[in-house]
């Protein structure tokens, strides 16, 4: 028997027996048999040490970025993530359980989305957060499908500097109940090469919209101007949905206190490697009356017969189980290891630590954007208050620079020719606590002999 | 060793013994652990960065000063304060590794540890999912090798690996199902789902814009009603959604058929791959006409749990609607590179941030890769061997919601208890204090009391043979002394909980305590 099967081959014949049969074919006589047992065009299993030997090999091929400079940034951020993290997630407690569904044997699962709900609720300054989603793209998709049940609307606006990858999935998440998604323009490339930012969006905003997505920090790096739009939604009976930046997070102030009604976040940065992009994690708050909309699991505090305090997975009269094609979402199995790491992350840095990351990821790309200010041909396209990611207009197209940069073993920025032809000259560069000063001089080198 | 053998044994045994798991869930009720947010110390704190390397400027005038943030109400611990309050909560876990999981539908089965070592190579770790595909082509070819694989599999040549959930797979399938319908000029407005279905396919149908339209089921074959699912398809029905093995753990055997008849009308036959470890290496769906198809690659290839995900829900399509697939696609060029394709017109469009769960998708590629062509014939043959073991088992001590040779998973009837007092819910309370976590319960709804086992391909005999020992006990103890049953559990660290007050009187966060 191969693979991980432990069943012997005499085990086997007296299974077959107690089940009266004599063989394991006679268990699929009800499969067609003309196609039972189907020739796969599939290799003979590996070894584990083939395996090991096969997937290291392959692994080595790729550009690690511990190796090389990266100022590669645009939605997916390398943080350091302290060594505890990994070391608590990997225990097979939590590795290798169930979603909590039998509360008596699983308060240990219960008990950590709680805390990373309460997490989230500190970070965002928003009353409630449920178990997580997939991510902050399928979160942004969630939030505009929510709003719309909330108001029994349609009409859901988004910023043009949002992250064009949420944008893309929350026209395939809109696309299905035919929710109309208007895009509006939040900046304005000039001739010159410079960047201004557009904050009157009262034209857009009537009694037909659901809600409306920003983005803060936005995808250029930016603060939004957010002073008076809750407000301005409030006015027409429309929502504020805002995409937060956990770590930024640590320095400016939380969606709650300017008005969000739901606050969507990527929570895969602060907890673990880039990984390629996945798994990720999607934070998801709301206001408090808002609850029953909510997609999603959502942990409670409870109490035993005897008083004893635990936790329950609770308001599931939401879900698709006991809903079915009523329930707010079609979401179950989310990703509660992920939030159990960037749930560690936050109790291990602190407020003090999460306010450290954020400053030192700001000063290191004010710095960078300092020095490339200073080389002939290059402007740094920010003129108003941005964090720790900029756009630069560079002399030759972004795709060319990204290219030489390679050729010199840096990951260059993003390319934001990619979205938008007024941008092709853009270049968008991220630097985070994790990127060394040499590492910077070296960039601003290497973009100056271009 | 006979039925009455196990059930003298288990008699005998009495009231249950601390599990063998030695496991401290089992070792009665304990003390609460305090939320982590009452550990904090003001001014504690673990690690610390190093010092700042560039010049820098004042915070004041790079941020205004109504944007900044005032108080940031996060715990102030140590590290081994976060380490320990971590290693306590996971103490209060069940888990694979230390103890069996019967839960149907879920196929919890073991995680092997080289799939974790593979998944935490540096070089698939720090990639950036915008790094250019020059830079990432060992995590390409993992992406382009697995569609080949799952391909092969399901005998569905078009994958995409971008959902990261089986719900996320079924909403990217429905989404193409409407969009290849759009295509051909007409939006259809039903979903033909059997009574059995998991509430996620209703869901989706909903979330893509249809109505569901529920088909019954033959009370005596656990079948689809074949007569009832031809009185309702008619050409406004996009999609019939259907889970093979069904949910009861049996095959419709009528599946040609149902797919014929569907495809005469230019309805699609959606194949909820929830139970696919019955079929991996039996049969390929896409032998049988079915259309699309999502694998739970946390179930079926062996993605550790993690306690709700990260898991895997790639969408396999037949060749008609590759077009329609989530973009980007990886695929090779002519030159053996592998590349993103995103010109692809017909396109649902993006359904996750970036590639999916690519650390998952890591541990599903290792798992199949070791298993090859053989290990899969014995994966999907060893899972069903298993599951009629241990049905017959436990056949002479209960009722089967319907009798018959089960696929990889089968469900018992609970309502004989109930004229002794007892629920299907008592029994999982007291499975507990036998030391194994209760079989999934109430579901599928159409089978009241419904108690279901699936023990996997990678449990031995003697773990069935242990765990149909407590099944029994159990249920002696049903007949003998409810109220034992009905109290349970009675050694956890709490007892039942009272699930109406968390969701009239809701707590979902921790606050200060107001001074």
């Amino acid at each position: 028997m191969s693979g991980f099967i432990s069943t012997t081959p005499a085990q086997r014949d007296a299974m077959l027996s107690r089940i009266g049969v004599s063989t394991i074919d006679q268990l699929f006589e009800d499969l067609p048999s003309e196609h039972y047992r189907p020739d796969l065009d599939l290799p003979a299993g590996l070894s584990e040490l083939e395996t090991w030997q096969l997937l290291r090999k392959l692994s080595e091929t790729n550009f690690d970025l511990e190796r090389h400079p990266s100022f590669l940034g645009a939605g997916a951020y390398r943080h350091f993530v302290p060594a505890a993290i990994g070391h608590l997630i990997s225990r097979g407690e939590f590795l290798t359980s169930y979603t909590p569904y039998q509360p008596e044997v699983s308060q240990g699962t219960l008990q950590a989305v709680y805390e990373w709900q309460s997490i989230v609720c500190a970070l965002t300054g928003m009353d409630i957060s449920n178990a997580s989603v997939y991510d902050a793209g399928t979160g942004t998709g969630e939030a505009a499908r929510m709003a719309c049940a909330l108001t029994r609307r349609r009409r859901v606006l988004v910023l043009d500097t949002v992250n064009p990858r949420y944008r893309e999935v929350l026209a395939t998440y809109a696309s299905g109940p035919d929710i109309d998604v208007e895009t509006v323009s939040a900046f304005t490339a000039w001739p010159d090469g410079t960047l201004g930012r557009v904050t009157d969006f009262s034209s857009k905003i009537d009694d037909s919209v659901a809600c409306m997505i920003i983005q803060q920090p936005n995808f250029l790096g930016w603060m939004e101007q957010v002073e008076g739009l809750s407000e301005a939604l409030a006015s027409v009976g429309a929502i504020l949905v805002v995409i937060a930046d956990p770590v930024s997070l640590g320095v400016i102030r939380p969606p709650g206190a300017y008005g969000a009604g739901i606050v969507v976040g990527e929570g895969k940065w602060t907890g673990g490697p880039v990984d390629f992009g996945g798994p990720l994690v999607g934070m998801f708050a709301c206001r408090k009356d808002f609850v029953r909309q909510m997609p999603g699991r959502i942990v409670g505090s409870t109490i035993d017969g005897d008083g004893r305090k635990g936790y329950v997975l609770t308001l599931a009269t939401r879900e698709q189980h006991i809903r079915r094609e009523k329930a707010t979402s079609n979401i179950c199995t989310a990703e509660a290891l992920i939030a159990l790491a960037t749930t560690i992350y936050f109790c291990h840095l602190g407020p003090v630590g999460l306010r450290e990351v954020a400053e030192q990821s700001i000063q290191k790309a004010h710095y960078l954007a300092s020095r490339i200010s200073q080389l002939p041909g290059y402007t740094v396209q920010s003129t108003v208050p941005w964090l720790y990611e900029f756009p630069v207009h560079c002399p030759k197209p972004a795709s060319h620079v990204n290219e030489a940069l390679l050729r010199a073993g840096i990951i260059g920025g993003y390319d934001l020719g990619l979205e938008d032809p007024r941008l092709a000259h853009s270049l968008l560069l991220c630097c985070t606590e994790v990127t060394p000063r040499s590492d910077i001089d070296r960039l601003v080198d290497v973009l100056g002999s271009l | 060793m006979t039925t009455t053998e196990h059930t003298e044994s288990a008699v005998h045994a009495g009231a249950p013994l601390r599990p063998a798991s030695g496991h401290s869930i089992f070792a009665g009720r304990q003390e609460g652990i305090p939320v982590v947010f009452e550990k904090s110390v003001k001014g504690r704190r673990a690690g610390k960065l190093p010092a700042l390397d560039v010049p820098t400027v004042d915070l004041d005038e790079i941020i205004p000063a109504g944007e900044r943030r005032q108080e940031l109400p996060l715990p102030e611990l140590s590290e081994l304060d976060v380490v320990r309050h971590f290693t306590r909560l996971s103490k209060r876990n069940y888990s694979i590794e230390s103890e069996f999981y019967p839960l149907g539908s879920c196929t919890m089965k073991y995680n092997p540890k080289i799939d974790e070592n593979v998944a935490a190579l540096p070089g698939f770790r720090n990639l950036h999912p915008l790094q250019p595909a020059s830079t990432v082509q060992g995590a390409l070819q993992v992406i382009h090798d697995i569609q080949r694989q799952l391909a092969e599999i399901t005998g569905l040549p078009g994958v995409s690996t971008q959902p990261v959930a089986g719900a996320h797979g079924e909403l990217t399938g429905i989404l193409m199902v409407r969009a290849a319908h759009l295509k051909q000029g007409r939006m259809r407005r039903k979903v033909l789902i059997p009574d059995s279905a998991h509430g996620t396919n209703p869901a989706t149908a909903a979330m893509a814009g249809y109505e569901s339209i529920t088909i019954g089921h033959d009370r005596i074959t656990g079948e689809l009603d074949f007569e009832d699912f031809k009185s309702k398809l008619d050409d406004d029905c996009a999609a019939i959604m259907i889970t093979l093995p069904n949910t009861l753990g049996l095959f419709e055997r009528r599946i040609e058929e149902i797919c014929r008849l569907a495809h005469e009308v230019g309805c699609f036959v959606y194949c909820d791959g929830a139970n696919l470890n019955a079929l991996v290496g039996q049969i390929r769906p896409g032998d049988l006409g079915v259309d699309l198809l999502h694998v739970n690659l946390h179930k079926t290839f062996a993605v550790p749990h993690g306690g709700g995900g990260p898991g895997g829900g790639a969408i396999c399509v037949a060749a008609a609607l590759e077009p329609f697939l989530p973009a980007p696609l990886v695929v090779q060029a002519p030159d053996g590179s592998f590349a993103y394709d995103a010109d692809r017109p017909d396109s649902i469009g993006r359904v996750h941030s970036y590639q999916g769960n690519f650390n998952a998708i890591l541990r599903s590629y290792a798992y199949i890769l070791q298993l090859g062509k053989e290990g899969l014939g014995d994966l999907g043959a060893n899972a069903v061997l298993n599951a009629n073991y241990m049905r017959a088992l436990l056949a002479d001590d209960f009722s089967f919601y319907v009798d018959r040779i089960c696929m990889h998973e089968f469900v018992l009837d609970g309502r004989p208890f109930k004229e002794f007092g007892v629920r299907t819910l008592d029994i999982a309370k007291r499975l507990i204090d036998h030391g194994y976590h209760p079989p999934t319960i109430y579901f599928p709804l159409i089978a009241p009391e419904a108690i279901m086992i699936e023990p996997t391909e990678t449990e031995s005999k003697e773990t069935m043979d242990a765990f149909a020992n407590a099944l029994i006990a159990v249920a002696h103890e049903a007949r003998t002394t409810p109220s034992v049953v009905q109290n349970a559990p009675h050694m956890t660290p709490v007892g039942r909980l009272d699930e109406v007050r968390a969701a009239r009187q809701p707590d979902l966060r921790w606050q200060a305590p107001v001074s």
